[in-house]
């Protein structure tokens, strides 16, 4: 198994984690942070094996966590139940369609948060909820949803350049094959 | 589809999680501090290059307004130091008739100044992380402040880094007071509104309470954490909650949390 695609995609989620700490032009401009980790969870549920979709899950989770006031361990869960849910109909699902990359990123950029916030209700937290909470729910669907086909058009030119090239047809033609020797 | 050893590990990861969430507080915050370390080398590159941007902008700006802007905080400095001087004799007044009075000397405050290098990631806290830690003096608890108001409190500190938990946050309450005329209440969350527009809600103040708009709000002083006479903010309106058995004030920050880069930390 090549693991360098996998690698890849766990350091642009550490990347992209740090980031949404980091920079705040979503929050200023829309009133919520986008989440870039249900995006590349979509995309790595569809692409990678088992083994990349609990890394991507875990270390996310975790890495999100530690820089939020989330108890540790909270957005592991929603996470990698997404990517299980993708990972096990992933044969009945369109990959390559854009169509089909938005409506995914749209749906697991909006059940992350409400995952994590159930989790969170659950363990006696009181995170922050109103009426505002509702457009930022739609803020996070919604950048999901454009960031899902950002992260396959990106990610599928590196698997190009990253993986295994298929192997091109051999030259040998066994219709002209010269037999030698008496027959 | 997934094989029977998949299930195996998937079950070990989710036991794992599930152990993780119910591990004591204490055991999770240095876990958290220890993988949010992991973020130090990027905490790092974002400091070098906000500097390297500070020195380019001070690169373009003519002398002349150096010069001006040089000028101008030399006279502030100035009459800082007359107010000091005053400061001093009222400082050692005060002292002088606390000790007559038999009550508890006060200290000055200590305060450290540290740069914003982060915020929380999720849309439903509101913290920031700041470059100041236990090798500064940081404590769970230290009040952090700017020159127009009050912060919040540090949540955890690690050895370089300190989590601060920003008014505002449904987990931080306090205990505040209007100026004018002293009635007390509690600064909570207020949820409606997005953090850009920088209000919070004043709770519990008396059912009929004479509180005006435009009257500010400073910390009491109840509880410890936070020494009295920090300013919070200015009253923008009031309802009655409880069918008039309390009323609460819509309070609009001194601070603009949203564009914070740097913060004073009081240490003890």
């Amino acid at each position: 198994m090549n693991w360098l695609p996998t690698l890849f995609i766990l350091a642009v989620a550490f990347v992209a984690v740090f980031l949404e700490g980091w920079c705040d032009l979503f929050r200023h401009w829309l009133g919520a942070q986008i989440d870039f980790l249900p995006a590349l969870m979509v995309y790595t549920s569809l692409t990678d094996g088992l083994a990349a979709v609990i890394l991507l899950g875990v270390c996310g989770g975790l890495w999100f966590d530690a820089l939020s006031l989330n108890p540790l361990g909270v957005s592991v869960l929603p996470l990698l139940l997404i990517g299980l849910v993708i990972y096990h109909s992933r044969e009945l699902l369109l990959r390559r369609h854009t169509f089909a990359q938005v409506v995914l990123g749209v749906v697991a950029g909006a059940a992350q948060p409400l995952g994590t916030l159930f989790l969170l209700l659950n363990l006696g937290c009181a995170p922050l909820l109103g009426w505002f909470s509702l457009w930022q729910w739609i803020v996070l669907a919604a950048g999901g949803g454009v960031i899902t086909p950002l992260c396959f058009g990106l990610f599928d030119r590196l698997h190009g350049a990253l993986d295994y090239q298929p192997a091109k047809p051999a030259a040998f033609r066994p219709d002209r094959e010269i037999k030698r020797g008496r027959q | 589809m997934l094989k029977k050893s998949h299930y195996i590990i998937l079950v070990v990861v989710v036991v794992l999680a599930l152990a993780l969430l119910k591990l004591p507080v204490e055991t999770t915050g240095k876990l958290k501090l220890a993988i949010s370390g992991l973020f130090l080398p990027l905490f790092g590159l974002s400091g070098s290059a906000h500097e390297l941007l500070g020195e380019a902008r001070q690169g373009l700006t003519p002398k002349r307004e150096l010069e001006r802007q040089i000028e101008q905080l030399r006279r502030q400095n100035q009459e800082q130091q007359i107010l000091l001087i005053q400061d001093a004799s009222v400082w050692a007044e005060n002292a002088r008739l606390r000790g007559l009075a038999g009550w508890p000397r006060q200290s000055r405050w200590n305060v450290k100044l540290g740069r914003v290098i982060g915020r929380d990631p999720a849309n439903w806290w509101r913290s920031m992380q700041i470059d100041l830690g236990a090798r500064d003096g940081l404590r769970t608890n230290c009040a952090v402040l700017t020159a127009a108001g009050l912060v919040g409190r540090v949540q955890s500190v690690g050895q370089t880094r300190s989590q601060v938990i920003v008014l505002g946050d449904p987990n931080l309450r306090v205990s505040a007071i209007v100026l004018t005329n002293g009635e007390t209440g509690v600064i909570v969350a207020s949820s409606s509104t997005p953090e850009e527009d920088g209000m919070i809600d004043l709770d519990y103040l008396s059912g009929n309470s004479a509180v005006r708009p435009g009257q500010s709000v400073v910390t009491w002083g109840a509880g410890g954490v936070f020494p009295p006479g920090i300013p919070i903010g200015k009253i923008v309106d009031l309802r009655p909650k409880e069918y008039g058995l309390w009323t609460e004030a819509r309070v609009k920050l001194a601070v603009n949390l949203g564009a914070l880069e740097e913060v004073w930390v009081m240490i003890p």
